[in-house]
């Protein structure tokens, strides 16, 4: 298992670094830099910020620099909010991208297992069409559309939550949760059911349910287990993807989180806050991977038994 | 058991959900109970440095926390004593002489001085600064080239504190908009001792803008930043007007989507909105009582045309494309009566000064020129391509223009979207034939709007050249007597380049609003200039909902 652990360390290290290579290369590589704007900017202007910001430097120059400050752990200034750093945006974003991240994936797990479960203990029936239909519409359904519905409905016309902001009313995370965590809601109910319909027709079900056990200790204490172990998988690229996904939610919500900047950067040529949020967030999806597969590893007696084996 | 837990759970999920509701009181409630204006600032603020900021909701900000030597009039803009309780303007016009008033002090409650200016517009003026907005300083003697590094001795730029309390700056000729410089955020004074606590006099990175360490000269304190989440401002202990400032504080959020936005007005999370969808207007203007505000601002949106490409070389060309356009209708349906038609560069009632019409929609014109410029009926015609910023908006007038052309004229136009960074990089390395443009003052004189077209200017990029305009708008408006002859002379000027045609015009800006019922001293004006120090609240005013 530590071995498994470490040689997958190993490999996320040369993933990171062409991560890194690539998206400094290629965002310097699109027209127009970070102090182009609509009014003309005076030459002598655009030196003397080139040279604040070492844009001035031979380009290799500016990788190994950057390199350099990436080695201990500084992301450089920003260049669209001079005076902040883009450690300092990336630890003011990050609570509230991952709280918001951690409220949606909850929401998701608690309402998709029920529905996968639910549907898997009676298949191709209507307590299987009906969460399942369902799910296949949060699937389709994008957050852009499902968040100003849901504020319209709950915001505007029952005036029960508020429809922006995060932790400055009561409530006000209510909302941006659900929305983000729907979709997920949706992918997490399909794949419970699918695992859940395998377990069920396993051989210690049939046993379990032939020693005259209630139907949900079936469920809860035997079947489950083993039912949810595709969910599991599903969970650290899931997280990831909430954390670099919820750009959307975000701006539908007003929400000071992580998504807004990235996008943003990318929009106004902020090259290190684009460095920073992609390098950041790519060593994160690798981490989050690593964790899912090692729980996964964990729940499924027979990779444990091959771990035990190789070990 | 099943059938139990099957109702319990969807049960439990609406008990959850229903606990954490009822809110009650809104924003708006609480804000005029205690006093503070909640205001959709539509955009995190890029900074708080007035040396080093550029953008629109930095200037909310920047001017709620800074003071100029003279503030705009909210409704008339004119200029008043700010930090300066008078001035005085020498017989030919190129030396003002500030008296900085005694009770003017920065927020730690020291006394303003005369060299904490020359001392800050060193900074701004500074090369290694690299301030945007250096030229805004330009009109003063000197300070260009101090820009350029052509000259290193700040001395010799025509700033001087004659005593604590008295200014002097002397320009290189008669400036009648300078007074209005002194209200932009470029010209205010940072308090020097702050920022070298920090770093460096020209550095741009330091954090002195933070709560807890900036040091400001306005009516408000900043009191908490949280990054894109919300900007709190509070009245300030010891600005020299204090008594005259009603609001005791203010909230900025920055709302970058403009339909949230909308919605948090109507939920009553905010008191007043930075702009207004689009297609919720028709909506607010039937209503009673409207929260909707709309007012001339001082912006034109046109088309900038490449005069070195074919066709549009040709100025029959640009011609009948301008003739050809209905200018009215494109502002009745496409934008909803939100813009007003614009038949040249300058905005109307620029402080006085009108533009001259020289043109209005004439179909038949239009193909005559046409015809002159040698594609009768657009036979021969070799193409023409419109490029924009991607945004909804624009791609709804350039398909207006394109099908207005193709009805009109029988050409064929292409229209294409480029990405912001990309269409600014194809602007400024004209590579276009015609290509999407908006031009927004920083101070209301014709002067902001006809330098563009000066030949080699910055931000001219239609290859448009022409040394009797340069001649008039460089050389003889700025030594004109008079406002009148100045006026008269910009109208020659005017006439001439909108003869030669080298953009097409379409329509002129308005500023929109959602504004609460319960705030007053928001007066429209054309910069959409809001001086929070005037606005009161007055609870217990309800906003109407519905529909006449």
């Amino acid at each position: 298992m530590v071995r498994f652990i470490l040689w997958r360390l190993l490999q996320a290290i040369p993933v990171i670094f062409v991560v890194i290579t690539a998206t400094f290369f290629l965002v310097r590589s699109a027209p127009g830099g970070p102090f182009d704007s609509e009014k003309a900017v005076l030459p002598e202007v655009k030196r003397a910020l080139e040279a604040q910001y070492k844009l001035d430097l031979p380009l290799h120059e500016q990788y190994v620099a950057y390199l350099g400050d990436l080695s201990s752990g500084d992301l450089g200034p920003s260049f669209k909010y001079p005076g902040r750093s883009v450690n300092e945006i990336l630890s003011s974003g990050l609570p509230v991208t991952a709280e918001l991240g951690l409220y949606a994936l909850t929401f998701a797990l608690f309402v998709g297992v029920l529905a996968g479960v639910f549907a898997a203990l009676k298949p191709n029936t209507r307590q299987d069409f009906i969460p399942m239909g369902m799910a296949m519409i949060g699937i389709c359904m994008p957050s852009f559309l499902l968040g100003p519905l849901l504020v319209l409905v709950f915001g505007i016309y029952l005036d029960w939550l508020p429809i922006a902001g995060w932790g400055d009313l009561p409530g006000d995370k209510i909302l941006p949760s659900i929305t983000l965590g729907s979709a997920y809601a949706a992918y997490i109910a399909r794949l419970s059911r699918a695992g859940m319909l395998e377990i069920l027709s396993q051989d210690y079900i049939r046993t379990a349910r032939a020693k005259g056990l209630p139907e949900w200790q079936v469920v809860t204490q035997h079947a489950l287990r083993g039912g949810l172990i595709p969910v599991i998988a599903f969970l650290g690229p899931a997280f990831a993807g909430l954390l670099a996904g919820s750009f959307v939610v975000e701006t539908i919500f007003q929400i000071p989180g992580l998504g807004r900047f990235y996008v943003q950067a990318a929009f106004n040529r902020d090259y290190t806050m684009i460095l920073g949020t992609t390098v950041f967030l790519s060593t994160l999806i690798v981490f989050f991977n690593l964790i899912s597969d090692v729980i996964a590893a964990w729940l499924n007696p027979r990779l444990r038994a091959q771990f035990k084996g190789g070990a | 058991m099943m059938r139990l837990f099957q109702s319990l759970v969807p049960a439990s999920v609406l008990v959850v959900l229903l606990t954490a509701c009822g809110s009650g009181e809104s924003n708006v409630e609480s804000g005029n109970r205690e006093g503070y204006l909640h205001y959709g600032n539509g955009a995190e603020p890029q900074g708080l440095d007035p040396q080093v900021v550029t953008g629109v909701p930095e200037n909310h900000i920047v001017r709620a926390l800074f003071e100029g030597l003279a503030v705009k009039n909210p409704k008339t803009l004119e200029p008043e004593p700010g930090v300066a309780e008078r001035w005085e303007i020498s017989e030919d016009g190129t030396v003002y002489t500030f008296y900085i008033n005694p009770k003017a002090k920065w927020s730690n409650g020291e006394a303003m001085t005369a060299s904490d200016y020359v001392w800050s517009w060193n900074r701004a003026l500074h090369p290694d600064t690299g301030s945007l907005y250096a030229y805004m300083l330009y009109p003063i003697i000197n300070s260009e080239a101090y820009s350029k590094r052509e000259i290193t001795d700040f001395n010799e730029v025509g700033v001087k504190a004659l005593d604590d309390q008295t200014l002097q700056v002397t320009l290189n000729a008669p400036t009648p908009y300078f007074l209005q410089l002194m209200d932009h955020y470029s010209s205010f004074a940072v308090h020097p001792e702050t920022l070298l606590k920090h770093g460096k006099m020209t550095d741009r990175f330091t954090p002195w803008t933070r709560v807890g360490s900036i040091v400001s000269n306005g009516p408000f304190t900043l009191e908490e930043w949280s990054l894109n989440r919300r900007i709190i401002i509070k009245k300030s202990e010891h600005y020299w007007d204090r008594d005259n400032v009603a609001l005791n504080g203010v909230y900025f959020y920055p709302t970058e989507n403009v339909v949230s936005e909308e919605r948090m007005f109507r939920a009553e999370q905010l008191h007043y909105t930075a702009v207004v969808p689009l297609d919720k207007i028709p909506d607010y203007r039937t209503r009673e009582n409207s929260p909707y505000v709309q007012s001339p601002y001082l912006g034109t949106y046109y088309y900038l045309v490449n005069t070195d490409r074919p066709p549009v070389d040709n100025v029959l060309v640009r011609q009948a494309l301008s003739y050809a356009l209905d200018r009215d209708k494109l502002t009745r349906t496409v934008l909803q009566d939100t813009a007003i038609a614009a038949y040249s560069i300058t905005p109307p009632d620029t402080l006085g000064y009108n533009p001259p019409k020289l043109f209005s929609y004439d179909p038949n014109k239009a193909r005559d020129l046409l015809a002159e410029a040698g594609y009768p009926n657009g036979e021969g015609w070799p193409g023409l391509e419109i490029i924009y910023n991607t945004q909804e908006a624009h791609r709804k007038i350039a398909v207006a223009v394109q099908q207005m052309w193709k009805k009109e004229l029988n050409i064929d136009i292409t229209i294409a979207n480029q990405e912001w960074k990309v269409y600014l990089n194809s602007v400024s390395q004209r590579e276009f034939q015609v290509a999407r443009r908006g031009w927004i003052g920083d101070y209301v004189d014709p002067n902001n709007f006809l330098d563009l077209f000066i030949t080699d200017g910055g931000n001219n990029n239609t290859g448009y050249a022409n040394d009797i305009y340069d001649e008039i708008i460089l050389e003889r408006a700025p030594k004109a007597k008079t406002r009148e002859a100045r006026y008269s002379l910009f109208t020659e000027a005017e006439t001439m380049m909108m003869n030669d045609m080298p953009i097409i015009p379409i329509y002129t800006y308005t500023s929109k609003h959602l504004i609460h019922p319960s705030v007053e001293g928001i007066y429209p004006n054309l910069m959409d200039s809001l001086n929070l120090k005037y606005v009161t609240l007055h609870p217990g005013r309800r906003l109407d909902t519905e529909s006449k």
